[in-house]
């Protein structure tokens, strides 16, 4: 299919030089073309969003009961701007899949949330906070949204301590900051190992108050299956009742998607059961731009799988990176020891070792590869699964010693029992043992500064866009992006587009509506009439190892063409193999899990494709030929400083995934000067 | 290990439900309670049968979407959410009994799945601060004392799961009721609205079925955030203190 023409040019291709890294997606994409108009001001990069904010087009309060605004998603993205737009008096429908909006899976997050608020006079600013985002983010992010994000932080925390979010405060009754993946300020607010959940609450509640209000109407229980767009602009929603079945029209001025993220693509993830892509999807394959989908954030502090049963993978807070030494064993003979037997000499305390001044605290994607490396060379402790063994020691001896069992309970107590718990192990005595997972996904639907995707009309916003973290998330920084989003930038940008409504309304008949809807039905009745043998969990198991194997924390050129052939294959089994029992009539979880299955192949097939393009080095994409003598992770800013933007080329009516169109936006820096990261 | 489930099947909320045995065999003490149902589910599907259905979506124990009976006890033997319990918690050749909340209020939708909407709407009728969107005052400008602070986090972490009106006799909601009232009123930004927002959210508690309080505490037993049951006291005392304002 390919005449990979570059990729000899290197005899050891795991030292790529700088120049021309070849073009070793050929053949699997068509060059499309470049972004030119993000739609960012110009100007000083201080004032953008203020002229922004200023040149954007009121709406007549008058007007705005008029104007019918869908949101998808009640997480922190799509809540908070319900709730604002509510509070606008807009006219709002919410969707989610849950029972409740506040079970969105912004629920989680345990760590907190950023903001420069510079209460600790540490020489804290916006200015910093863009800058660390931009840097953590390893230089492949969009400067003006980042600082924006960095200038709203401020106000998010205002809102929420109006709102009644408890966050952790201190004696004098101000609030507390604590310092958070490896940058040297304290921003990070917090409510213990709760913060998603209490600002989640917050929004909710803010959300509510706008039900009762009349102005926000929620469907809970309700997937969005389909994006209705006539005439080039996205003008309502097919969505199916999870209660009684019926496929349902809602049809709008505008239409906002904030469904969160999709890492449940590898199966396991610290993602919720019901975290997906299918909103995402649907959108792209109606021609929403999908941007650096490969992009994912593995996790380095997860509980290990312990066997084939495994259903999710829990995340350990990385606060517990401030306390605890990893090691493995220096020699595999000791892997299956008691580890309280192997003497100090005969571990290895590698991230210390490697990384001599940032130790245990370096970045996310260092820690989860290097834990890789050594699970790689048998190092591994804890049960085998499959014949290797997936995890790595975090002790906490030496830090007890130090600040006794009381000190470790009080900052961690919550963290420690949920251990205990899913491992039946005491990690007060013998040391946790813990494995990098999916986490995070910087990946997602393209949109431009206004936060407005390739469809007109359709905005995305939180975790469910690329926009601002880059080919890295630091952490804390998915809360802040989520409310500044729904808060502070959707509700003054998506104004400017309502300033031409209400728009001439769409009759329930119209061919795009119809259409529509019978792709949803369609599609229902072919995953139950496909009397197949095979579960559905058992193809997303299956899709999943794939994707961990091939598109995980390494990538290469050979695994990931390995990877699209498997995935293909895999996907025609899929369609013609499924068993789905039941009927389309009231609540059937396994038909609302082929669903969300399906799409999870394209993705995944478009995630390795965007992978074997970018034959790079950067953030959470680790690709096997771009590295340096020791290493680690070599981007070329001279071939890759750019977002791709893919844009779906199938035959939306066939299974069909087609040849995807890549589109570049280039990444332009003035306010900031891009340079190699290195936490040696 | 072997276990013995009795689960309760019911098509749909008109149905009448009944209990069905189903006998599981490896099971591994490392699975989660959850997991050990999608195991038996993947076996009901090979089977050709209908798999039980039930709710979940964090299985970490804090969205709140989980809970089953489980031999009689909201979230079964431990206190935590059932997506948190583990089957090391149990026995080879245990019996099993699992059911659905059962309340008035929380009508059953399909096998263990039940309707909990009306704790929505009982925050719908007050469980809020009302401040729009950018009108707020700087963070700094209200201190908090840290005591009242975390008072108000430790209620606030209810998950809204419901096993605190599953448990309760009377199918009360007044611990859950009880836990938003204490963390905004702990707050001196909940100060304003306070005797509102009891009256009304009290008033919806009544009108969506919930039964009155009658102190036996079974629902703080049950719940896995360990809510203590003096927040119900909060609220009769905040109850009271509004009749008094003459609300
Ligand atoms: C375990 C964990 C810990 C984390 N800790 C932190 C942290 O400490 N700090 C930090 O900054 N970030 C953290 N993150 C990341 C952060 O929590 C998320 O990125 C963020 O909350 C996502 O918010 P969201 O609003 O975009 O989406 P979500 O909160 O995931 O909400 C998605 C919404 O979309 C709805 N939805 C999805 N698909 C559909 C559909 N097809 N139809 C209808 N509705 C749909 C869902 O029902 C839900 O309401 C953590 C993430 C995890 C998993
Ligand atoms: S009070 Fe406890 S039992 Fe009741 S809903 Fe809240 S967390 Fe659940
Ligand atoms: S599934 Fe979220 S609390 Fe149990």
């Amino acid at each position: 299919m390919t005449d990979m023409p570059d990729t000899t040019l290197t005899s050891d291709p795991s030292h790529d030089e700088p120049g021309d890294h070849g073009d070793d997606a050929a053949g699997y994409y068509t060059p499309g073309e470049p972004i030119k108009d993000t739609k960012a001001p110009t100007g000083p990069i201080d004032e953008r969003w203020q002229t922004r904010k200023f040149e954007a087009r009121l709406v007549n309060p008058s007007n705005r009961r008029k104007l019918d605004v869908i949101i998808v998603g009640t997480g922190l993205a799509g809540g908070a701007a319900a709730a604002t737009l509510g509070e606008a008096g807009y006219n709002v429908k919410s969707f989610c899949y849950q029972d409740s909006p506040r079970r969105a899976h912004s629920i989680a997050a345990q760590g907190g949330i950023n903001a420069a608020k510079n209460y600790k006079e540490d020489g804290d600013s916006v200015h910093r906070l863009f800058y660390d985002t931009v840097k953590g983010g390893d230089y492949r992010s969009r400067e003006s949204n980042v600082y924006r994000l960095a200038e709203v932080s401020t106000n998010i925390i205002d809102q929420c301590v109006a709102q009644g979010v408890p966050f952790a405060r201190e004696y004098g009754g101000l609030l507390d900051n604590r310092s958070f993946g490896g940058v040297q300020v304290s921003r990070t607010f917090y409510a213990r190992g709760q913060t998603g959940q209490q600002l989640l609450i917050g929004a909710y509640q803010a959300m509510e108050r706008q039900v009762a209000a009349g102005t926000v109407e929620q469907f809970t229980r309700h997937e969005m299956l389909e994006v209705i767009v006539v005439d080039g602009k996205a003008r309502g929603i097919i969505a199916r009742d999870l209660v009684t079945g019926e496929i349902e029209t809602h049809l709008a001025d505008v239409v906002v998607l904030a469904s969160g993220g999709y890492g449940n693509v590898f199966f396991l993830s610290t993602n919720a059961m019901g975290s997906n892509v299918t909103a995402a999807w649907r959108a792209h394959r109606k021609g929403a731009y999908m941007a650096n989908p490969c992009y994912t954030q593995i996790h380095p502090t997860c509980i290990p799988v312990t066997g084939t049963h495994q259903s999710k993978l829990t995340l350990m807070s990385e606060s517990l990176r401030n306390d605890g030494r990893i090691w493995v064993p220096k020699s595999k003979a000791d892997c299956d020891k008691d580890p309280r037997d192997i003497p100090e000499e005969a571990r290895d305390y590698y991230l210390e070792r490697i990384y001599p001044s940032f130790g245990n605290l370096v970045p996310r994607d260092i820690a989860s590869r290097a834990a890789k490396n050594v699970c790689d060379e048998g190092r591994g402790v804890g049960p085998e699964v499959d014949g290797v063994r997936r995890g790595v020691y975090l002790d906490f001896s030496a830090a007890i010693a130090r600040l006794g069992k009381d000190g470790i309970e009080e900052k961690y107590d919550n963290l420690f029992d949920m251990y205990a718990r899913i491992t039946g192990e005491n990690p007060y005595e013998t040391p946790m043992r813990i494995y990098p997972a999916v986490h995070y996904v910087m990946g997602g639907l393209w949109v431009d500064y206004d936060l407005q995707s390739s469809i007109e009309g359709l905005f995305v916003t939180g975790e469910a866009n690329f926009s601002d973290h880059g080919a890295n998330r630091l952490g804390a920084s998915a809360l802040m992006q989520g409310l500044a989003d729904g808060y502070f930038v959707l509700p003054h940008t998506i104004r400017d587009y309502l300033a031409d409504g209400p728009f001439e309304k769409v009759a329930e008949d119209h061919p795009a509506v119809v259409e529509a809807k019978k792709a949803v039905e369609d599609r229902v009745a072919h995953f139950l009439n496909t009397s197949g043998t095979r579960s559905v969990d058992s193809y997303h198991r299956e899709l999943g190892n794939i994707m961990w194997e091939y598109c995980g924390m390494e990538r290469s050129e050979d695994g990931l063409k390995k990877a699209i052939d498997l995935i293909r294959t895999l996907k025609d089994d899929f369609w013609r193999n499924v068993k789905v029992l039941g009927t389309a009539e009231g609540l059937n979880q396994s038909l609302e899990r082929a669903g969300r299955v399906a799409d999870f192949f394209e993705l995944g097939e478009l995630m390795c494709i965007d992978a074997l393009n970018r034959r790079e080095s950067c953030g959470g994409h680790f690709r096997a030929e771009s590295q340096t003598e020791d290493g680690e992770a070599l981007r070329h800013d001279d071939q890759f400083a750019y977002v791709a933007a893919w844009e779906f080329a199938g035959d939306p009516d066939s299974g069909g995934m087609g040849t995807p169109v890549l589109h570049k936006e280039e990444l332009v820096y003035t306010a900031i000067e891009m340079k190699q990261r290195s936490y040696k | 290990m072997k276990v013995t489930l009795k689960i309760w099947r019911q098509p749909d909320a008109a149905s009448k439900g009944a209990m069905h045995t189903y006998e599981l065999d490896g099971v591994s003490e490392d699975m989660s309670f959850l997991e050990m149902l999608d195991v038996l589910n993947e076996e009901l599907n090979g089977k050709g049968e209908d798999p039980v259905a039930f709710d979940s979506d964090c299985r970490e124990g804090i969205c709140g979407m989980c809970g089953l009976m489980i031999n009689g006890q909201a979230h079964g033997p431990e206190v935590t959410t059932t997506c948190q319990l583990h089957m090391r918690s149990f026995k080879d050749g245990d019996e099993i009994v699992i059911e659905p909340w059962r309340a008035d209020a929380f009508p059953v939708i399909k096998d263990l799945v039940v309707d909990r909407g009306a704790f929505d709407r009982i925050i719908q009728a007050g469980g809020y601060i009302s401040v729009n969107t950018g009108s707020a005052p700087e963070a700094h400008s209200v201190p908090v004392p840290r005591d009242d602070a975390l008072r108000a986090f430790n209620v606030a972490t209810c998950i809204g799961c419901g096993a605190c009106v599953a448990a309760c006799p009377n199918g009360s909601a007044s611990l859950f009721m009880g836990a938003k009232i204490t963390h905004l009123g702990e707050l001196p930004q909940g100060q304003p609205e306070r005797d509102t927002r009891v009256v009304d959210m009290v008033a919806q508690h009544d009108h969506e079925g919930f039964g009155g309080c009658t102190n036996i505490g079974e629902c703080t037993a049950a719940c896995p955030k360990e809510i203590p049951l003096d927040v119900i006291s909060r609220l009769n005392w905040d109850l009271h203190q509004a009749m008094r304002h003459g609300h």
